[in-house]
């Protein structure tokens, strides 16, 4: 643990600490909120920024601060759903994949292949629209498991493949380990940092499709994410009005979110690359 | 003979891929729990268009023929792949009647597609210039303030940086149009301007990100390129930084990202769908958003199968272009 502060690069302290503020902003900031800021009219309408209310409010009588922690916290939950599943999914069938080799290795590869040449947002919109021009938020987390798996799962199979031809695999299969004791002591601790490094990334992914189908309307109305606070900022004319704070604050926090994560995602891929080199 | 093999190969997963993803398509109407035609009927009405219980049921009809939903799973599904793939008809557009989907679909494709590419090309080209200067002095002042402005752009999701330059070009500072009107009789001067006025914001905000993204790799591979004995050696026979860049270091530095470029098609399609609605512009994104909008499923199958099998067809030409451009690449 000593040994990651000293050698961490500068952009993953970075992104650590851009994420870990709006990560306490969501998590913790909710449950201190005066009202359920989704109700309307609970604070005075079109108010701009000021003490009583530090970003304005809505002209639906809503406070933008606090409804921007309902919505990080939201989002955020969702990425790291849809981001921790599909890492585990993806390592555990790659690992399966460039292990075992042979039909069970060709089946899998090709869905890895089929399901990324797919891409995630048509299928949301169709899936939207069918059934009834709006997604819960836990369909929508469903499938982008489905679709962002085969990323990790790729990347994890073409390490398994070379590992399986090293020198202390061949030693630890002939001392009589176990093939599990060997996927687990041997080959993930090559796959952990990477892994890693790909979970920060899905976690990106995820919130930003998700706000994506929620900008044009079609994610849940009954929760608060980031796309849809900016979806109900145009669609009640915030621009129009001049209301920059109210589109603003939610523009603003998945870019500088999203920076963060990708700092944090791009320095443990530096990281983990380096100590491999290392070996 | 090696190669016709692997091409032969390729195309069995592309045609597979194909049948996979249409397959895909099938089910997801079927999966849910509502009934997509009842969802669809409640839209029509609810877009106040009085119609009585006989027009109602003719409409149910109707819809379940389009969605194929009569006879078995089975006869279901073998009629859907073959409409798809051995005639590409979508039937008629439910909201603009009669006019046929596909109709609608290939006026709406140059669009996208001159979107898409231009705007790549461009990124391409400037990425490529600003990641290799700046990875060949990356030491340079100058280069770590491109890398960090990379970084920052990069990340940025394409619908943000679409509503990014549209509040500050368009609301702010009133230079570009809102949404996009095209003006000006075929083939003229005007037309041809009003195109590009036009497209100028949403091209923007997909040059950006992608250029971000070319600058980032270029420069990691250029900084790795440096080191490498074939680039010490040119430096040895006294050539010029200029010529060094341009055909040694170029060409290695850039055909890794090929590859990548194959697997971001996808990622850059979507983002493209989400922007052209954010400003109007006429393409394929406007095309399905309408769609959901108006409740005309044709015209949604339609475009969202296309765009899938456009999306699996470009990633397939690049992975059968590559090992044509990339000598490096034997198959044996």
């Amino acid at each position: 643990m000593r040994s990651f502060f000293i050698h961490a690069p500068f952009r993953l302290y970075l992104g650590i600490f851009l994420v870990a503020v709006f990560v306490l902003l969501g998590a913790i900031l909710p449950w201190f909120a005066p009202s359920d800021p989704l109700v309307w009219y609970t604070a005075p309408r079109n108010q701009n920024p000021s003490a009583a209310h530090w970003l304005g409010t809505t002209s639906l009588g809503q406070d933008v601060f606090w409804l921007l922690t309902y919505a990080l916290r939201n989002s955020l939950m969702l990425g790291l759903v849809v981001g921790g599943l599909s890492t585990i999914i993806g390592v555990f069938l790659g690992l399966a994949a460039g292990y075992a080799g042979g039909w069970l290795d060709r089946v899998l590869s090709f869905f890895m292949d089929a399901l990324l040449c797919i891409p995630t947002l048509p299928i949301l919109i169709l899936m939207a629209a069918l059934f009834g021009g709006q997604l819960a938020l836990p369909i929508i987390g469903i499938i982008l498991v489905v679709f962002n798996w085969p990323y990790p799962a790729r990347q994890v199979r073409a390490v398994a493949l070379t590992m399986r031809e090293r020198e202390f695999i061949n030693v630890a299969w002939f001392s009589g380990e176990s093939s599990v004791r060997i996927l687990v002591r041997q080959i993930f601790p090559y796959i952990a940092g990477w892994s890693a490094a790909n979970f920060i990334n899905t976690v990106l992914v995820g919130i930003s499709t998700e706000s994506a189908v929620a900008v044009i309307g079609l994610s849940s109305a009954q929760q608060a994410t980031l796309g849809t606070m900016i979806y109900w900022a145009i669609n009640y004319q915030a621009l129009l009005a001049g209301k920059y704070v109210w589109v603003g604050s939610p523009v603003l926090s998945i870019v500088l979110l999203f920076i963060g994560l990708f700092l944090v995602s791009s320095g443990l891929a530096m990281k983990s690359s380096a100590r491999r080199m290392s070996v | 003979m090696n190669l016709l093999r692997y091409i032969a190969g390729r195309l069995v997963v592309y045609a597979l891929v194909i049948v996979f993803a249409l397959t895909v398509l099938f089910f997801v109407p079927r999966l849910g729990p509502t009934d997509p035609v009842e969802a669809m009927l409640a839209k029509v009405s609810s877009q106040g268009a009085y119609m009585d219980a006989a027009q109602v049921d003719m409409l149910r009809q109707s819809l379940a023929d389009t969605f194929g939903l009569n006879g078995t799973l089975l006869e279901q599904y073998w009629a859907f792949i073959k409409r798809i793939v051995f005639t590409a008809d979508f039937g008629p557009s439910l909201s603009m009647y009669p006019m046929p989907v596909m109709e609608l679909i290939r006026n709406a494709l140059p669009w996208t597609f001159g979107l898409l590419l231009t705007s790549t090309l461009i990124a391409w080209v400037l990425g490529n210039f600003v990641g290799l200067l700046s990875g060949w002095r990356p030491t340079r002042k100058s280069s770590r303030i491109m890398e960090g402005i990379a970084i920052c752009l990069y990340p940025i999701p394409y619908y943000i940086l679409a509503l990014i330059l549209s509040i500050l070009f368009s609301y702010v500072w009133k230079i570009f149009p809102l949404t996009t009107t095209i003006r000006g009789a075929p083939w003229s001067w005007d037309l041809v301007t009003s195109i590009v006025w036009n497209s100028f914001l949403p091209a923007m905000s997909i040059v950006i990100v992608v250029f971000g993204w070319w600058v980032i790799s270029v420069k990691a591979q250029t900084t790795a390129l440096r080191e490498e004995e074939f680039v010490r050696y040119a430096k040895l026979k006294g050539l010029s930084d200029g010529r060094i860049l341009s055909r040694y270091v170029l060409p290695n530095a850039i055909l890794p990202q090929i590859t990548f470029l194959a697997l971001q098609i996808g990622l850059m399609f979507n983002g493209s769908l989400i922007t052209e609605i954010l400003f109007d512009y006429p393409g394929v994104g406007l095309l399905i958003y309408s769609a959901v909008l108006q409740g005309d499923f044709n015209l949604l199958m339609g475009t969202i199968s296309l765009s899938i099998i456009a999306v699996a067809t470009a990633t397939m030409v690049i992975d059968l272009i590559y090992p044509l451009i990339d000598p490096r690449i034997r198959h044996r």
